[in-house]
């Protein structure tokens, strides 16, 4: 069964593509101005002391998350959030197990609630006022994809505008040696229930059963992230940046240098677009994208 | 806005593991007799002076050999809970029912398998790096203890892993009936799992929350918790049965990182969520599992909430002094004490609490049972309040099939 839910705000943060006007240029494989890459976002969410001292995993994702809330128009009170990570701060582990290691009376408390998990969603609720539900995952490989389908499940189930975010970072110290994150990436999604003067995009989305890859990366600007653990969510965004007109060019490609790769054009017969994630061996997350300029004209209200 | 009411599902089998021992038989008993399950902390290498809620067999635990990879204190304590109950026996007669793709998995956990981190970092490779028998990625994430549960049970369906820290377990519920509500599944396994490990303990030593004696929730000496470890269980489908999820209530405080609310309005909303999906009113819930950590501010705020909203003949007792906090698993075994009140009318006492803290009043003080008793309970409802101000109310009843 495929349900319909509206995407009404896109955020995407990485040190080389610091918001979505940048990102959504660089994904569409577009010459983009040269940049001095940002080391951490600076979220106006937080005042500037906790700004200091919270973890990357916190800053990357109050900023994604309050860029896609403002650009839907939703208030904050209204929309329930999913924060995905497959890792949580690595430097707070890494920081955490060293002091565990050396005299672990030494631990501070501020760094012990930093390393929960749900550290971004206590921090989101808090600066944004917001006392709806919130939840905190992970799902090793499949983190993005069970996020993505926490989020539309809730905004399915209750009606509910609901806000996902993803992020992880990079690995540091002995963690190195066994975790592969590198680099900061941060992604949100506004995902509303209805349509709304702000929704861009009708997204259709299913759970199949059905096994498959983890959709590929087309643009340099995307496969510079490739080793972030929130990667799997590129591929989505790419299909977010480029725009109907350039969609409808398919199969052309006379829009997308960067994109030489003709194995993505089959999947775009029209101007929607198919994308699938694996969810497990044997279940798969299944979205169809419509934006909404390519839509017929609704009939108007009576 | 409010949430409609939803559809019971059924719970068609539990299992538990925690200080009290193997079965929720074990559980049943403790909560007779209120012998005591916790012990002066033996855990750490230096000394903390506290008490945990250890499960003694772990320590010779072993996983089988198909299995060994995912070899932990967390693996094993999920491995405990799995055989309690026969819990795998049943989880395998419903993937014979379903199918395999159509059972999911929610597991709520908040430290997961860190103590093997910790342990890597306590003893590196020449390299610095992790050593030889650590060094596997999978085992260092969060996600390890559901993937190690989701092999042990060959479950093909969705996955995910909840870390809300202390409301884990109960927000995988409140995860789990959407899934069925809309059809993805047929069957999903809830669970909590978390194990003994030194960034929880010396964290809650960090925020000066650990009792030098065992907890005593809601009495007036209360000098914070007992850490404890568990791994629980419950198997739900969609349909009436004996025992059923009405209700599940999830918000977020906005207030604090470790601190609750002050007058508990996420907490309160939370309740208020749970009561519109089950369709009832507070007066409607007979026992009521409480969060109840034993430290001061968090039972205050729930004291309050309790005498403000359910009624004066509530049967209402917390467990954390027998279990110790079982941190992300905690919300797994409120539901489990709530199913066994349900099933049985024991209605669970407040393990170490002598006298209840005058200063919360005496409506509460009606409500808080001390003892044990045996009665017949329709509806039971469990808290769960987290770190981040995560909060998540369930209600569970009888069901007439």
């Amino acid at each position: 069964m495929t349900h319909r839910v509206w995407i009404d705000g896109i955020a995407l943060w990485s040190p080389t593509m610091p918001g979505w006007d940048i990102a959504r240029a660089a994904l569409r494989g577009e010459p983009t101005p040269p940049l001095q890459p940002a080391s951490r976002p600076a979220p106006s969410l937080l005042a500037a002391n906790e700004r200091r001292r919270a973890p990357d995993a916190v800053l990357l994702a109050l900023e994604v998350a309050s860029h896609a809330l403002a650009a839907s128009g939703h208030s904050a009170s209204t929309v329930a959030s999913v924060f995905a990570s497959t890792h949580g701060d690595l430097a707070v582990t890494d920081a955490l197990c060293t002091t565990l290691a050396g005299d672990p009376l030494l631990l501070s408390p501020t760094r012990f609630h930093h390393s929960v998990h749900n550290a971004a969603s206590g921090y989101w609720a808090i600066g944004s006022g917001s006392a709806a539900a919130s939840t905190a995952l992970a799902a090793f490989n499949e983190t993005f994809a069970t996020g993505l389908l926490e989020a539309c499940v809730q905004c399915t189930a209750d009606a509910q505008a609901v806000l996902l975010v993803a992020c992880d970072t990079e690995a540091s110290g002995a963690l190195r040696s066994v975790n592969r994150s590198r680099g900061l990436l941060a992604v949100a999604l506004l995902l509303a229930p209805v349509r709304g003067a702000a929704s861009g995009w009708a997204l259709d989305w299913s759970v199949q059963d059905a096994s498959v890859a983890v959709p590929v990366l087309h643009s340099a600007a995307a496969r510079a992230l490739a080793d972030n653990a929130t990667a799997a969510a590129l591929p989505l965004f790419e299909a977010l940046a480029a725009d109907a007109s350039c969609r409808l060019a398919w199969p052309d490609a006379s829009c997308t240098p960067a994109w030489p790769d003709a194995s993505c054009t089959p999947a775009w017969p029209d101007a929607s677009c198919r994308l699938a994630w694996p969810l497990s061996a044997s279940r798969s997350l299944h979205l169809v994208l419509q934006p909404l300029a390519a839509e017929a004209p609704r009939a108007p209200a009576a | 806005m409010k949430p409609l009411p939803i559809s019971p599902l059924t719970v068609v089998a539990q299992g538990l593991a925690c200080a009290t021992g193997v079965g929720l038989l074990t559980l049943a008993d403790a909560l007779r007799s209120s012998q005591q399950t916790l012990q002066p902390n033996d855990f750490t290498a230096g000394p903390l002076p506290c008490w945990i809620g250890r499960m003694a067999a772990l320590d010779d635990t072993r996983l089988p050999p198909a299995l060994a990879h995912w070899d932990c204190r967390a693996a094993r304590a999920a491995w405990l809970g799995l055989q309690a109950d026969d819990f795998i026996g049943s989880v395998a007669a419903a993937r014979l029912r379903h199918g395999a793709a159509r059972v999911g998995l929610v597991l709520g956990t908040s430290a997961s398998t860190i103590g093997v981190s910790e342990q890597a970092y306590a003893a590196p490779a020449a390299d610095g790096g992790f050593p030889a028998a650590l060094r596997s990625e999978t085992l260092n994430s969060i996600h390890a203890v559901t993937a190690f549960v989701q092999e042990a049970l060959a479950l093909q369906g969705p996955c995910t892993t909840v870390s809300t820290a202390c409301s884990s377990s109960a927000k995988a519920f409140a995860q789990a009936e959407r899934w069925l509500r809309l059809n993805l599944v047929d069957a999903v396994v809830v669970a909590g799992v978390d194990a003994l490990c030194g960034s929880v303990l010396y964290g809650f030593a960090a925020l000066q929350l650990l009792s030098p004696e065992p907890c005593q929730p809601f009495a007036a000496g209360r000098r914070g918790i007992s850490v404890g470890e568990a791994a629980g269980f419950v198997l739900l489908e969609r349909g009436a049965g004996d025992l059923q999820l009405l209700g599940h209530g999830e918000s977020n405080d906005a207030h604090h990182m470790s601190t609750p609310h002050p007058q508990g309005l996420g907490a309160e909303a939370a309740l208020d969520g749970a009561l519109a999906r089950a369709g009832i009113d507070a007066g409607d819930i007979d026992f009521l599992h409480l969060h109840g950590t034993g430290t001061t501010r968090n039972d205050d705020v729930e004291a309050a909430l309790v005498a403000r909203r359910y009624r004066s003949g509530v049967h209402a007792s917390a467990t954390k002094g027998l279990s110790g906090h079982t941190m992300g698993a905690a919300g797994i075994v409120g539901a489990l004490v709530g199913l066994l009140t349900l099933r049985d009318g024991l209605c669970a006492g407040t393990a170490q609490t002598a006298v209840v803290d005058p200063a919360l009043g005496p409506v509460f003080a009606q409500q808080l049972q001390l003892r044990a008793s045996v009665k017949t309970v329709r509806v039971a409802a469990s808290h769960s309040f987290g770190f981040g101000g995560n909060n998540c109310v369930l209600i569970f009843g009888r069901g007439s099939a």
